[in-house]
């Protein structure tokens, strides 16, 4: 028992909690498959192949950043992963291969490796290039379908599916249809009132079961929601931002359409649509370009919140909550500089506190 | 206490970790008393401040309890042989260290009798002045035994100047794995309360509140019963949570004060002891008994009895292992050996080195328990930050350092960082963050004295030029003078000349 050779010098401390990286990105694919599975039962053949691609895309991108950097590969601690995931989620489900394919390249390449890896980029990588391609290839971006689940009449075959995503086959007209927001965005430019135009939609496009038209994984919102709660109850993420986001958004949106039923869509329609429930809980919690503290994070969820109605009710784009994310993206280093904890011992300001002397109770 | 009450008392500190404490079975296993070794390896420096000098020479035949290290200056300790013997060596031995650099220190070979030297009691220490006791407790050699290992003396006699209301005893023992504070609550419980009774008394505290964490029930009633009789010493059940030892957070736990940042316990009041140091300061004010051997927790899944051991102080680390059953090679073999608790004790590189003062326990710790895997890059989860009872950002302080920005890392309240490790501990991406830190504490400390040494050169250097400006000044004055003078001397004789030459040519004159 020399045991000189044993013992390699290390720092304490000499236990872990046993968290790790890779475990923290699982839970969260974990929370994000069933609203996924969703999506690809509503959407079909064309969505799976989507979302194969994109998340094909992301890793490779990935493993050739990670070459051509010559750092060590860290290809599966999951991160590359997820991110392909959430960008396929936010891409309309029929999309062209090459959207997905593109889109890949661009969140890895220089939403995140140019930075220089995990944990360096300033914004979020999927955003970063779902909102290139939207306003690069509008067109492509903004070309939703009617929900078609696997299955069901009219639905494409595999083979169907492979040749809408590969482009070789147009997307037929019948299935084209407007989500919810972009819908009500053209209609109040007509100077259509808000009633009618939701009484033309047949009040389908805003159902809370996601049987509806948007983006591959934001239309199954309770499961989203479902898998949100999941990462709370596991501690993955905290409620600040989450609640932020929610009360950001629905408080303006009561005031406004108490005040102006005819042209402001009401709080539920808002939380119900578009890409909310996945933005709040998937999107806006990354922790890299998020900020640290409860306060700055509780300050960041509300002004994406906001900032995403003022995109939603003003805005050229019928949604704007990847836009409400790249902002506040940009103002976390901000945020982070001025929601600091206090410091035992000190004031909020950072100087020692008086001593006093006195009663120990 | 109720639950509200205990859920209040939580409220206090933010952050903490709660990690598995590892203290069963080896609390629970009866206390052993290990005989003293055939050779003690006593280093002269086991405390906080300067090294004891050697009173001893090679050759000399001591006492168990015989002085042989005298403290120097005023923040020192004094050593004892651990038992009766010859010394044998007086010269490096390894220290108790990662370094594993030698340490002065003197070796003993024991005897086998284990024969004290005369001591000088005291049948009631309450009628003693404080600062005898003080003293007593200074002869004695008595350092904080909870690991930091300040000489006791000086915080007990009102050393630091300040008027001292409340003593807390810190029996919170949070450290994992450890349970020597736990297992001398348990079977001295008594003793430990007449030695805090003694040291409310040098101290002139109001009263004494003993903090154990509430992970220790059996500590805890016999705590209970011991203080019984006292009506100025509480028994206080605190929650469990690391760093709940940590002095400023026991303070707050039990008090709901807080200590200034850059100040001490004594700025509010309060002094804070060790239980441990509470039943060494009993041994030196009643029998005069100096601390010559301590409580020592051997766990770890490789011990094969694990378990508390009374050690004589220079034990090696090995013997004590030895002396509880050796290690076991199952369990994938030893992964780190450590002296200390494994959130902020130190790996040492060999068994070769001796129990001091300040060691509460032998740790050797398998692969699993030391949680080893893969680290990463910051993905800024910010757990490091909800962890951290102090209150700091450990992610951007990191972020400095590693930048090698350590004035800005300061200003992220660097120097508030008490190296608990429970940032590091939560790290998802296992950043050794306690390194970082001592390392800008280090560059920060030698920027400082760099500062200094220059403030100290640019103030000689001035004095030099000022002093030679002086002297250049003395020296063109003197010799203005000495001109001055002699051109005098020399007009003068000019004219004396001139007079006598027109005396002789008037002379002349009248000649011719």
């Amino acid at each position: 028992m020399s045991g000189r050779e044993l013992f390699m010098a290390a720092p304490a401390p000499h236990a872990h909690a046993g968290a790790d990286v890779g475990r923290t990105m699982r839970r969260v694919q974990l929370a994000l498959l069933p609203a996924t599975l969703f999506g690809f039962w509503v959407f079909g053949w064309p969505a799976v192949n989507l979302f194969v691609i994109t998340v094909a895309a992301a890793l490779l991108t990935e493993a050739w950043c990670q070459r051509l950097r010559g750092c060590e590969s860290r290809l599966w601690d999951g991160s590359a992963l997820l991110t392909g995931w959430l960008l396929a989620l936010s891409l309309p489900p029929w999309a062209p291969g090459w959207i997905g394919a593109l889109g890949g390249v661009i969140a890895i390449a220089l939403g995140k490796q140019v930075y220089g890896g995990l944990g360096q980029n300033l914004f979020n990588p999927a955003m970063v290039a779902r909102v290139a391609l939207l306003v690069s290839f509008p067109v492509a971006m903004t070309h939703w379908v009617a929900p078609l689940p696997l299955g069901s009449a009219g639905a494409p075959g595999f083979v169907e599916g492979l040749r809408i995503t590969l482009g070789s086959m147009p997307v037929p007209d019948a299935v084209t249809s407007a989500s919810l927001l972009g819908h009500v965005k053209t209609e109040l430019s007509r100077g259509v009132d808000l009633a009618q135009a939701l009484d033309a939609a047949g009040g389908t496009l805003s159902a809370w079961h996601g049987v509806r038209a948007g983006s591959l994984g934001e239309t199954g919102a309770l499961l989203l929601l479902l898998g949100g709660l999941y990462l709370l109850a596991r501690g993955v993420i905290r409620w600040h931002i989450p609640v932020g986001v929610f009360a950001g958004l629905a408080l303006p949106a009561v005031v406004a359409h108490a005040l102006d039923p005819a042209h402001s869509l009401s709080a539920t329609t808002h939380l119900a649509s578009g890409a909310v429930v996945l933005g709040a809980f998937f999107i806006a919690t990354d922790y890299v370009t998020s900020p640290n503290t409860a306060s700055g994070q509780l300050l960041y969820g509300l002004g994406i919140g906001l900032l995403t109605w003022i995109i939603r009710s003003w805005g050229g784009y019928p949604e704007g909550i990847a836009f409400a994310v790249l902002l506040f993206n940009a103002l976390t280093p901000v945020i982070d500089r001025y929601c600091r904890p206090r410091i035992m011992g000190r004031t909020r300001r950072g100087a020692p506190i008086r001593a006093t002397q006195g009663s120990a109770e | 206490m109720g639950i509200l009450d205990r859920f209040l008392r939580a409220a206090h500190f933010s952050g903490g970790v709660h990690p598995d404490d590892h203290k069963r079975p080896a609390a629970d296993a009866p206390l052993r008393v290990m005989p003293p070794p055939a050779r003690v390896y006593v280093p002269l420096v086991q405390h906080i401040g300067s090294p004891a000098r050697a009173v001893v020479a090679v050759g000399d035949l001591v006492k168990k309890g015989q002085r042989i290290g005298e403290p120097q200056g005023a923040v020192s300790a004094a050593i004892h042989a651990p038992t009766s013997g010859r010394v044998v060596a007086i010269g490096d031995i390894v220290a108790p260290h990662p370094s594993g650099l030698p340490v002065r220190g003197i070796t003993i070979a024991s005897d086998g009798r284990d024969e004290w030297c005369e001591l000088e009691g005291c049948d009631d220490p309450f009628a003693l002045d404080p600062a005898e006791i003080g003293r007593r407790v200074a002869q004695a050699g008595v350092v904080g035994l909870g690991g930091a290992a300040f000489p006791s003396a000086v915080k007990l006699s009102g050393g630091l100047g300040a008027r001292v209301e409340l003593l807390i005893i810190n029996a919170s023992e949070c450290e994992p794995f450890l349970s020597c504070d736990d297992r001398l609550m348990r079977d001295r419980a008594a003793e430990a309360v007449d030695g805090i009774a003694i040291m409310l008394h040098a101290t002139g505290a109001r009263e004494a509140r003993i903090g154990i964490e509430d992970n220790k029930p059996e500590a805890i009633a016999a705590m209970r019963v011991a203080v019984a009789g006292q009506s100025r010493i509480r028994v206080e059940v605190i929650p469990t949570r690391y760093p709940m030892g940590s002095e400023k957070h026991l303070i707050l736990v039990l008090t709901g004060r807080e200590v200034p940042a850059e100040g001490r316990p004594s700025d509010i009041g309060v002094v804070v002891h060790n239980v441990g140091t509470a039943m060494a300061v009993r041994n030196a004010v009643r029998f005069g008994r100096p601390l010559v051997s301590r409580l020592v927790t051997v766990n770890g899944a490789c011990v094969r009895q694990p378990g508390n051991v009374e050690v004589p102080i220079g034990t090696l680390a090995g013997e004590v292992l030895a002396f509880c059953g050796g290690l076991r090679a199952d369990h994938g073999g030893p992964a780190r050996l450590l002296l200390g608790g494994p959130m902020t004790g130190m790996q040492v590189p060999t068994l070769e080195v001796p129990v001091i003062k300040g060691t509460g326990g032998i740790l050797v710790l398998d692969a699993a328990e030391v949680g080893e895997g893969e680290g990463g890059p910051c993905i800024r989860c910010g757990d490091c930050m909800r962890a951290c009872p102090v209150g700091l950002l450990p992610l951007e302080i990191a972020a400095r350092v590693r930048a090698g920005e350590v004035e800005k890392a300061a200003g992220f309240g660097l120097v508030d960082c008490i190296a608990c490790g429970c940032c590091a501990y939560v790290c998802p991406s296992r950043i050794p963050l306690v390194q970082f830190f001592h390392h800008a504490k280090g560059e920060l400390a030698a920027r400082a004295r760099g500062t200094q040494r220059n403030e100290t050169i640019r103030t000689l250097t001035r004095a030099k030029a000022e002093r030679l400006e002086r002297d250049e000044r003395d020296k063109a004055e003197a010799l203005a003078r000495r001109t001055a003078a002699s051109l005098a001397a020399a007009t003068e004789a000019a004219a004396a000349v001139e007079k006598a030459a027109a005396r002789t040519n008037e002379e002349s004159g009248a000649c011719a």
